[in-house]
Formats: C-alpha cells, sequence, structure tokens
C-alpha cells in the first residue's frame, strides 16, 4: 500500500471514532435528560402512592367539603376546604401586591428610568430573590405583625394608597382614552381632558373614602392573612419584575421607533404596543411568581395564624388563615409512617392537590403562551 | 508533610479503634420532643461520667419512641403521655414488658400580655375560651377586645396535655391559631395585647404574664402538690425493669439523684423527688 492509503485508512478509523464518541455523547445526555424526568415521574408517583389509601378510607366529601380539619381528635375530621381557601387567597393577595408593582418597576426600568439606573437597580430588585424565607417570615412575625397590631388602621391606608393609586391613574388615562375615540377630532382632547378630570377626582375621592374607613379599623392579630399576602406579594416582586423587564426588553427597539413614527406618544407606545407585544412575558412572569407564592412554605407557616377556618366573610384578609405548604410542614412530625395512619396520607393528600395546581398552572401558562404566539404570527399576514 | 499527615492519620486511627474499644455498652434512647431535652442533658452528663457508654438520643414524637421499643430499636422509650392499651398490646404480643419511669413533671402555664388586667381563669373558662364560647376578654373581666386564642401544632406532647386535660376530647374552636414550639407562642403572646396561650413552666419569663387557673398560680411546688391544674408526668419506658446496676438502670434513674435533679430544674421542668 502506498501513503495514501494508510492516511485513507488511518482517517477512517478516525472519523469512526468520532462517530462512536458522538453517539456515547448523544446517550449520556439523553441519559441524563430522562433521568430528570424520571425523577419528575418518581415523585409525582410516590406522592400518588402514598395519598391514594387516605382517599380509599376516607373517601373525597369530607376532604373536599368539610371545613373541620382536626387531625388529632378523636375521631379525626380531615376537612381540607379551609385549607384550599387559605392557599387560595393568601396567593390572591400576594399577586395583588405584586402584579402592580412588579409590572409598574419593570416598566420603569425598561422604558422610563435610563439605562444607568437600570443597570443598578435591576441586581437590587433580584437580590431580594436570594434572601431565604426563613428571614422574611422572622421579620413577618417579629415586625410586622405587631405594627399591624398596634399601627393596623395606618398601615393598611398606606397599603391601599400604594397598591391601588398606580393601576387606578393607568385605568383612568385609558377610559379617557377610550372615550374620546370616534368623536370629531376638534373635540376629542377635550372630551379626553374633561373625562380624565372627572375620573381621576373621583378617583382620589374613592381612595380617600377607603382610606378614611380603613383608618379605624383595629387588628386583633398581626398574624393573618394579608400580614403574609404583603410578605409573599414582595418574595415574588423579583421573578415578576425579572422575568417580566426581559419580556419587555425583548420587544425590541424597531418596535418602539416604529411606533413613534407613527406619532405615537411614549404612553401609546408602552400600552399598545410595548406591553401587547410582551404580554407572552408578562403571562409567564405572573404564573412564575403565583408560583413562588402558592409554594413558600416558611413564612405562611410563621406568620399566617395557621387557623383551618374560611373568615367571615370570606375576603376578610385580617383574619387567620391556614394554607396546604404549612399544613404539610407542620403536621408532618407526629404522623404515623410506620402504621400508615390516616394522618400520615392525609398530608400526601394535600401535597397531591399542591402539585396537581401547579401543573395546572403550568399547563394554563403553557396554553395562554401558545395561543398568543399563534395570534401574534397570525396577525402579522 | 508526608510524616505529619501520616501521623495525624495514625492518631485518628488509633482514636477511632481505642473509642470502638471503649464503647462496649450503647443505649439508643428515642421518643418524644418534650422529654428529649431531658434524655439529652442525662446522656451528655452520663457519658462525661461513664466514658465506656455511648448513647444516642433522638425525638421522633412520643407514639414513634413507644413503636420503636416495641420493635427493639431502642432501649428506652421517652413519652410526653402514658403509653396507650393499644401500644401495651403490640409490646406483650412482641415480648416486651414496658416499664414507665415517671422522671420529671411539666405544668402547662396559661399567658397573656403584661397589659392584661386578667389575673386569673378557671379551667372552665379555658375552655370555654378555646371552645369559642366566650370571645372578648370583657366576659372574663378585661377590656372588651376579642380574645385571640393561640396553641401550640396538633403534633406536640404540650398539645396533647392541653387537649387531654383542658378540652377533653372537644375540639378546639376554627379561629385558634396554631404556632410551631413553646417560644413561637410567648412571642406572639408578648407582642399581641388580646392574646391568650400555653406554655411549658420552662417558657416563662418576664415578657409575659402568667395566669392563675383555678385561683393557682403555676410554679414547682403548686404543679408538685397537685394544686395546679395543667400538669403531666413525663415517662422513659424500658423493656422490663433494667438489671440493678448496668448501664441501662444507672441512666434511667438518674432522675433520682440530686445532680439529675438539678439538670430537669435547669431545663425547666419539676424534679418528681426533692432531695
Amino acid at each position: 500500500m502506498n501513503k495514501t492509503g494508510d492516511s485513507l485508512i488511518l482517517s477512517q478509523a478516525a472519523s469512526r471514532f468520532r462517530r462512536l464518541a458522538a453517539a456515547l455523547m448523544r446517550g449520556f445526555l439523553l441519559l441524563v435528560t430522562a433521568l430528570s424526568m424520571a425523577a419528575v415521574l418518581l415523585i409525582i408517583l410516590y406522592i400518588a402512592r402514598d395519598a391514594l389509601p387516605f382517599f380509599r378510607l376516607a373517601g373525597l366529601k369530607e376532604f373536599f367539603a368539610s371545613t373541620a380539619w382536626y387531625p388529632s381528635g378523636r375521631p379525626a375530621s380531615f376537612g381540607a376546604l379551609s385549607i384550599f381557601f387559605g392557599s387560595a387567597i393568601v396567593t390572591l393577595g400576594a399577586m395583588a401586591v405584586a402584579i402592580p408593582l412588579g409590572l409598574a418597576a419593570a416598566l420603569c426600568l425598561s422604558d422610563i428610568l435610563p439605562f444607568a439606573v437600570r443597570q443598578a437597580v435591576k441586581p437590587v430588585i433580584e437580590a431580594l430573590a436570594a434572601i431565604p424565607s426563613v428571614a422574611f417570615g422572622f421579620f413577618a412575625l417579629v415586625v410586622f405583625a405587631p405594627l399591624l397590631q398596634n399601627n393596623g388602621g395606618n398601615v393598611l391606608t398606606v397599603m391601599v394608597w400604594l397598591i391601588l393609586l398606580p393601576p387606578g391613574l393607568l385605568l383612568t388615562y385609558l377610559t379617557a382614552e377610550a372615550s374620546s375615540r370616534g368623536i370629531r377630532e376638534e373635540v376629542a382632547p377635550a372630551v379626553k381632558w374633561v373625562m380624565a378630570g372627572v375620573l381621576g377626582w373621583l378617583l382620589i375621592r374613592g381612595l380617600l373614602a377607603l382610606a378614611d374607613r380603613l383608618g379605624g379599623v383595629t387588628i386583633d392579630s398581626g398574624a393573618n392573612a394579608l400580614n403574609v399576602s404583603l410578605i409573599l406579594g414582595i418574595m415574588a416582586l423579583p421573578t415578576i419584575v425579572s422575568v417580566s423587564e426581559d419580556a419587555l426588553q425583548a420587544a425590541g427597539r424597531d418596535l418602539r421607533e416604529g411606533s413613534y413614527a407613527l406619532g405615537a406618544t411614549r404612553a401609546e407606545t408602552l400600552l399598545k404596543v410595548v406591553i401587547p407585544a410582551a404580554s407572552s412575558g408578562i403571562v409567564a412572569a405572573v404564573i412564575l411568581g403565583v408560583m413562588r407564592a402558592i409554594g413558600e412554605t416558611m413564612v405562611v407557616w410563621m406568620a399566617s395564624g395557621n387557623a383551618a377556618q374560611i373568615p367571615k366573610p370570606w375576603f376578610n384578609v385580617l383574619s387567620p388563615v391556614r394554607t396546604l405548604t404549612a399544613t404539610i410542614a407542620g403536621d408532618m412530625g407526629e404522623a404515623d409512617q410506620v402504621l400508615g395512619s390516616l394522618r400520615y396520607h392525609v398530608l400526601f393528600a394535600l401535597a397531591l392537590i399542591l402539585l396537581l395546581l401547579s401543573f395546572f398552572a403550568n399547563l394554563v401558562s403553557e396554553w395562554v403562551l401558545r395561543r398568543h404566539r399563534r395570534r401574534m404570527s397570525g396577525g402579522q399576514k | 508533610m508526608k510524616r505529619l499527615s501520616a501521623t495525624v492519620s495514625g492518631l485518628l486511627l488509633a482514636g477511632t479503634l481505642l473509642c470502638g474499644a471503649a464503647a462496649r455498652e450503647k443505649i439508643v434512647v428515642d421518643g418524644s420532643t418534650t422529654v428529649g431535652p431531658i434524655a439529652k442533658a442525662f446522656a451528655e452528663y452520663f457519658m462525661k461520667v461513664n466514658p465506656e457508654v455511648s448513647i444516642t438520643v433522638s425525638e421522633s414524637g412520643s407514639g414513634n419512641g413507644a413503636k420503636s421499643l416495641v420493635n427493639k430499636s431502642c432501649q428506652v422509650a421517652t413519652m410526653s403521655r402514658a403509653m396507650k392499651q393499644g401500644e401495651y398490646e403490640a409490646a406483650v404480643h412482641s415480648e416486651i414488658l414496658p416499664i414507665s419511669h415517671v422522671v420529671a413533671l411539666d405544668g402547662l402555664a396559661m399567658i397573656v400580655h403584661p397589659a392584661n388586667p386578667v389575673k386569673n381563669l378557671t379551667t372552665d373558662q379555658v375552655k370555654a375560651i378555646y371552645l369559642g364560647r366566650i370571645k372578648n376578654w370583657n366576659q372574663v373581666g378585661g377590656p372588651n377586645t376579642p380574645i385571640v386564642i393561640i396553641s401550640r401544632d396538633t403534633n406536640s406532647g404540650t398539645y396533647e396535655t392541653f387537649e387531654t386535660r383542658i378540652m377533653k376530647g372537644e375540639k378546639i374552636a376554627k379561629n385558634c391559631e396554631y404556632v410551631g414550639s413553646n417560644g413561637a407562642i410567648r412571642q406572639r403572646v408578648q407582642s399581641t395585647r388580646a392574646a391568650v396561650g400555653y406554655v411549658g413552666i420552662g417558657f416563662l419569663d418576664n415578657t409575659v404574664k402568667a395566669l392563675s387557673v383555678n385561683g393557682v398560680l403555676p410554679s414547682l411546688d403548686t404543679v408538685k402538690d397537685g394544686s395546679y391544674p395543667i400538669a403531666r408526668p413525663l415517662y422513659m419506658y424500658t423493656n422490663d425493669y433494667p438489671k440493678m446496676g448496668s448501664a441501662l438502670y444507672r441512666y434511667v434513674t438518674l432522675y433520682l439523684s440530686k445532680k439529675g435533679q438539678q439538670m430537669i430544674e435547669e431545663i425547666g421542668f419539676i424534679p418528681v423527688t426533692n432531695y
């Protein structure tokens, strides 16, 4: 054989080796992916396996329809309705705090504040996510709960102004603008300003009246749904701000400049162009925030009061509530693992519900994103 | 450098061998989180005096302690309640004879905010408050504010004592707040004017006010003479009475010694004997 033949054989061997290495690598990556999927599946299987005995022994009716949660009573009762309610109201409350504040902060960071400020502020907001939840819980229990008890009315007033004023103003602006549409051009601005003035006045009066009524409220116990809602809202803020700010940035310079070129103001550009374009990312941010709030354990266990009740009236956030996560964490200790008592299995039933809820939230976000993407691409023609 | 590391590893090896040889007797303690601190303090002291004995103490709850004793995975079960009939039956069935040693007494103090003018409650009033029938402090001689009731979580021996001594099987009102430790109850009560809660006597300090119950203030003396109504014995269970003079015997009878009593008082419980 001559020299070229040799090198040909060599290179064939080398390419075979390379192909083998690539196949091995691919197999390894597949294994890693499969492992993480298997972990998720195993967790679901394991939780379901320990949850099913509860439903088999105790049935569904009491668990889902009763509010009597006495796991240590004789006879014990496992009505979890009030616990579902507790998780729901705490999460709703957290979102009422985090969504307006978070979106406002994201908008400011991406489109309103100078770039240098954004570079400085965003890491600080993201650092909030690094604070351990037990520190938040400690703050809620030791600082915020007594504050609510001693100055309940004032704290409520400040919170109402902080949370309701920004979206209120936004709504005023949008309604005013909508009302001036389709009117002759010469009078449209006047109509718009009058509407804005009237609505703004109504908003301020309404808020003042609300604050007046809230100012007289006394709070008996600071460990309540409001306390944890606020703390969870703050904990969900970094997620919401960071993800939705990224989405707003990703909407791009072209879109903004196109909008300005058509004569739109900055407010119009933001509300009608940038936010709709970034809405899928914003929805994702909100759902991530919801997951953060619903899955948080330490803060709610320390500061929600853990009373298994549906408050009267149901929207009374000043009364203590009990959440799914806190119940699982708090009741695990004495629950009989060896004999597999109902008290043990009911915790897995709760965990299964929690898991299904987060699955459902994931599905919804996926569905929203896909629908949004289809509409966006369909709308381009 | 090499020699140094060789010396170090040689020392380590020798140390392990020595320990292995010395720890001839092993005692495993498991059970209540309430009795746990006593068992731990005893174990620490006992191992200092008797380095040839090694004792491990875990706290998995009274019920789990009983179970461990029955399936022979521990020699001492610590319990904040007496063994139940079912647990005895299971024990006898697997040829275990549980013998109880009452090592200390524990009293639960009803506590309120220092600014609360109420000084005394009867056991019936405490029960009515926790049932939600008495809702306002002015029904028991206090100011016109709704009562905030606070309880330990349903897992704890403290809760079980309260449930059996005060509630007697009836269910606590749904608006009751549950917290995870004696310290957390004290924290909630010292910062909440309208609150009432209960803690082990060892957790009393001047940031909260202890109420007298049926006219009796909680103290070492009133628990011991039986006049304070919310009290309970704390147990250690062994399989049969331990052989006299054995390490196990000396460990579970430590509570009878002066040192044992001192340790119990330091942790905040009440010794059963008085030397």
